[in-house]
C-alpha cells in the first residue's frame, strides 16, 4: 500500500486480543484515506495483504504477551521499529486475559481444552513493555478513536502527544454530566481511572468500570470506603477492580 | 507436469480475516489430500475466568472475546442468563436491542464487503489501495460503515464494546428526540446500502458449491438477528429445527475419518452458519426494499425460497443484509417508544441458561450456569467461525482440486493456488480472534504426525 518511496511507514502487530483496538484504526472512516496519502500503511494483515518489508517507523501492537513465541516476536518487532506504540489495554496492562495471573492456569487450561497437554501458554498475561522498551501506550479497553489518531498525528510530525494523565472524574465534570457516585449512590472507579473515554459511562448512568486502568497516583485506597458504602463487599470489589486491566488495578493495592 | 509429486503450500499468516490464521494445502500427485485452517491465535480462557464471576458480568466481558461484533456476545450473554433466570424483557427494550444489534450488522458486514472481501474481486490488495482507482467507491463503503458505528454509538456509548447494555436491558435508553437524529443519516445510509448491491453485483464470481447444511436462527415475522428457533435447512431441502437448549447436544465436536481434527458438527453432517444461511433460511421475511436488492442482485426470489449456495456470491447477500438493517434501524427508530423502564431487574435462580443469536457471521451460542447467588459456575461459547471451520475446509479443498483438474500452469503456481485458498476463506468472513479455543485442533493435527 506504499504511496511514495519517502513516507513513513507504518506496521500493525497484534499478540492476544480482540481485534478492537485494530479496528478503531479502521473506523476513523473520515481520516483513514487522508492518513494512508501521509504514511503508508507497510504492514496491516487485518486490512491488506500486501507486506511490505521492515524497518518500520511506527509500529502499533494490540494485544498481550502470552505465549513464549510471541516474546520472541515482540522483541523482533521492537528491533524493527523506530516507534514502538502500544494500543489498548491488552498491551499496556495484560488486558482482561491477564486474569491468568491470579488463577493457576492450568486449572484453566483443563477448563477449556479437551486436551490441555496440547496448549503451550505462559503462566502470566504481560504487557508488551515487560518484555521491550515501548514509546508510547495508548490506554483504553478499547482505545479512543480521537487519542489514536492524535498519537499518530504527534509521531508523524515529532512532537509529544497530548494524551491527559488525569481521571474519568476530571472528564465527567467536563462534560456535565451529575456524578453517578454523589447522586445515586452507584459505584465508579472514576475517581482512580485514566481518562481518555471521554467519560462514556457515567453518561449512560453507571458506574465507570475503569477500561483505561488507574490512572498515575491514582490511590486506590482511599475509594474503598466509597465502594463499601455503596454496597460493594470484598468479593465484588475485587471483580470490579480486577477486570479489564486487572493486573494494572492490582498493582494499586488490596481491593 | 507442475503437479506431479508432491508438496505442501502454506501461508503462515492469512490477510484481510479478523485475528491471525494460517492455511496448509497438501497435494499429491495432483490430489489435495490435506486442507486446513489453522487457528493461532494464543488462548484467553474466556470460559475459565468467567466462572466466579457475577451473573451481571457477562455480557460486558464475553464483549472482549471479539472487537468486531460485541453486541453480538453482549446479546448472546444477556439472552443466555436472562433464559436461566426466567426473565423476559419489554418489548421496547427488545426492539432496542435489535437497533443496536442493526448497527453492528451495518458496520461489520460493510467492513468485510469494502474493506476484506472487495479487494479480492477487483485484484487489489486492500481497500486503501482500491481507493486510488476506486475513490468514490471507498468512501461510499466507509460512510456506511460509520452509519453503523453511529447507531452503536448513540446507543452503546461506543462502537467497540458498548457500554450501555446491562443484564434485562439498558443503562439507559434514549429519548425519541436522541434517536430521530440518526434517521437523516440512515436515509443517506439506505441510499449507499443499495449503490452497495448494485457495485458488488457486477463482480465476476467463479463457480462454487458449498454442500454444507446451513444453520440460522428463525423467527417467523422477521428477519433473525437477536432471538430466533435455531432452523436446520439440509442439502436435500429438508428443513428441521430445535430448541437453543437442545444446542450442545445437536451441534458436536466429532472426529473425522480422513484427520486427526476434531470438527463441528451438527448432527453428524458439515454444516455451515452466516449470511448464506440466513438467506436460506429467513429471506421471506427480509424487508420488501431487502428483497427487491436481492432480485436485483440476482439472489433469485426470496419469496420463493431463493437459497444461494456459493460462497464467491456471499458478498451480495451480506449487501443484501445490509440493505435490511438498515430498513430496520429506519423502521425502529420511526416507531419508537421508549420503554417504562431501562431494564428489568434480573434477580440470579439456580440453574442453566441458553441464548443464541446472529452475530454477522453466523449463529452465536453461550451457555452459562449459575448458582443461587448468581455466580456463574460454567460458561461455554460456541462462536460462528468454530462451527463454520470445516465447511470452510471443504471449500479449500473444491477450490484448489478445481484449480488442479483445470491444469492450467499459471494456476498452479503456489502463489496463485494460495490466493485462490485465501478467497475462499475469506469468502466466510471467518472471525479468527473469536475461535481461539479451538487452537487445539490445530496442534492436534501437528501432534499426529502429519505436516
Amino acid at each position: 500500500m506504499a504511496t511514495a518511496a519517502t513516507d513513513p511507514t507504518l506496521a500493525v502487530f497484534k499478540p492476544a486480543s480482540c481485534d478492537g483496538c485494530q479496528l478503531t484504526l479502521l473506523n476513523c472512516e473520515d481520516e483513514l484515506l487522508t492518513l494512508a496519502d501521509r504514511l503508508a500503511i507497510a504492514h496491516f494483515p487485518e486490512a491488506s495483504s500486501a507486506t511490505a518489508p521492515g524497518p518500520y517507523d511506527i509500529a502499533l501492537v494490540e494485544g498481550s504477551v502470552t505465549t513464549s513465541a510471541d516474546a520472541e516476536r515482540i522483541r523482533a518487532i521492537r528491533a524493527g521499529a523506530r516507534h514502538l506504540i502500544t494500543l489498548g489495554a491488552c498491551a499496556t496492562s495484560g488486558g482482561i486475559q491477564a486474569l491468568r495471573n491470579f488463577a493457576d492456569v492450568d486449572g484453566y487450561r483443563r477448563t477449556v481444552y479437551a486436551r490441555p497437554d496440547c496448549i503451550t501458554t505462559l503462566a502470566t498475561s504481560a504487557p508488551v513493555a515487560e518484555h521491550v522498551r515501548v514509546d508510547f501506550e495508548l490506554r483504553g479497553c478499547p482505545i479512543d478513536r480521537g487519542q489514536l489518531l492524535e498519537v499518530l498525528t504527534a509521531f508523524l510530525t515529532g512532537r509529544k502527544p497530548d494524551i491527559p494523565n488525569h481521571s474519568v472524574c476530571f472528564a465527567c465534570k467536563r462534560r456535565g454530566t451529575v456524578c453517578v457516585t454523589v447522586a445515586h449512590g452507584t459505584p465508579c472507579l472514576g475517581p482512580v481511572t485514566h481518562a481518555g473515554c471521554g467519560a462514556i459511562c457515567p453518561a449512560y448512568g453507571r458506574g465507570c468500570y475503569g477500561c483505561f486502568g488507574p490512572k498515575p497516583d491514582s490511590r486506590l485506597p482511599v475509594l474503598i470506603p466509597l465502594l463499601r458504602r455503596d454496597g460493594m463487599d470484598a468479593l465484588a470489589r475485587e471483580r470490579f477492580q480486577r477486570t479489564f486491566t486487572a493486573a494494572a488495578f492490582a498493582e494499586e493495592g488490596e481491593p | 507436469m507442475t503437479h506431479r509429486g508432491s508438496r505442501v503450500l502454506h501461508v503462515g499468516s492469512l490477510s484481510r480475516v479478523e485475528g491471525e490464521g494460517a492455511l496448509r494445502l497438501k497435494v499429491h500427485d495432483g490430489e489435495v489430500t490435506g486442507a486446513q485452517l489453522e487457528i493461532y491465535e494464543p488462548p484467553r480462557f474466556f470460559e475459565a475466568f468467567l466462572r466466579g464471576r457475577a451473573h451481571t458480568e457477562p455480557p460486558d466481558i464475553t464483549a472482549r472475546v471479539c472487537g468486531i461484533c460485541p453486541v453480538a456476545y453482549q446479546m448472546s450473554a444477556c439472552a443466555a442468563i436472562e433464559d436461566a433466570c426466567g426473565v423476559t424483557v419489554d418489548p421496547a427494550v427488545r426492539e432496542l436491542r435489535r437497533l443496536l444489534y442493526c448497527g453492528e450488522w451495518i458496520e461489520s458486514q460493510t467492513l468485510h464487503i469494502y474493506l476484506l472481501h472487495a479487494p479480492d474481486f477487483l485484484g487489489r490488495d486492500s481497500a486503501v489501495d482500491l481507493a486510488r482507482t476506486h475513490r468514490a467507491d471507498v468512501e461510499r463503503g466507509l460512510r456506511l460503515k460509520q452509519a453503523g458505528n453511529a447507531i452503536m454509538e448513540l446507543l452503546g456509548g461506543r462502537s467497540v464494546h458498548p457500554v450501555n447494555v446491562r443484564l434485562g436491558g439498558f443503562h439507559r435508553t434514549p429519548h425519541k428526540a436522541e434517536l430521530r437524529e440518526l434517521e437523516e443519516r440512515l436515509r443517506r445510509a439506505a441510499d449507499d446500502a443499495w449503490e452497495t448491491v448494485r457495485w458488488v453485483s457486477g463482480f465476476d464470481f467463479p463457480d462454487a458449491r458449498t454442500d454444507a447444511d446451513f444453520l440460522a436462527l428463525a423467527a417467523p415475522g422477521t428477519y433473525a438477528i437477536e432471538t430466533g428457533t435455531p432452523t436446520v435447512l439440509r442439502t436435500d431441502g429438508a428443513y428441521s429445527r430445535f430448541p437453543t437448549y437442545d444446542f450442545l447436544s445437536r451441534v458436536r465436536e466429532e472426529q473425522v475419518p480422513h484427520s486427526t481434527a476434531l470438527h463441528s458438527r451438527l448432527d453428524g453432517r458439515r454444516h455451515l452458519t452466516g449470511s448464506l444461511a440466513r438467506f436460506a433460511v429467513s429471506g421471506s421475511w427480509l424487508s420488501r426494499t431487502a428483497v427487491e436488492a436481492a432480485r436485483e442482485a440476482g439472489l433469485g426470489d426470496p419469496y420463493r425460497g431463493a437459497v444461494c449456495r456459493n460462497p464467491y456470491r456471499s458478498i451480495l447477500v451480506r449487501a443484501v443484509e445490509v440493505v435490511y438493517a438498515v430498513d430496520e434501524a429506519l423502521r425502529i427508530i420511526r416507531t419508537y417508544e421508549p420503554p417504562p423502564r431501562p431494564f428489568v431487574e434480573v434477580p440470579p435462580v439456580a440453574g442453566t441458561g441458553h441464548g443464541a443469536t446472529e452475530a454477522p457471521r453466523g449463529l452465536l451460542y453461550h451457555r452459562y450456569a449459575l448458582d443461587g447467588e448468581g455466580t456463574v459456575t460454567d460458561a461455554v461459547l460456541v462462536p460462528p467461525t468454530a462451527q463454520n471451520q470445516g465447511a470452510i475446509e471443504d471449500d479449500l479443498r473444491r477450490v484448489a482440486q478445481a484449480a488442479l483438474d483445470a491444469g492450467d500452469p499459471a494456476a498452479l503456481a503456489d502463489s496463485a493456488l494460495t490466493g485462490l485458498c485465501e478467497r475462499a476463506i475469506r469468502n466466510h468472513d471467518p472471525c479468527i480472534s473469536c475461535s481461539a479455543h479451538f487452537l487445539n485442533l490445530t496442534v492436534e493435527r501437528t501432534s499426529g504426525g502429519t505436516p
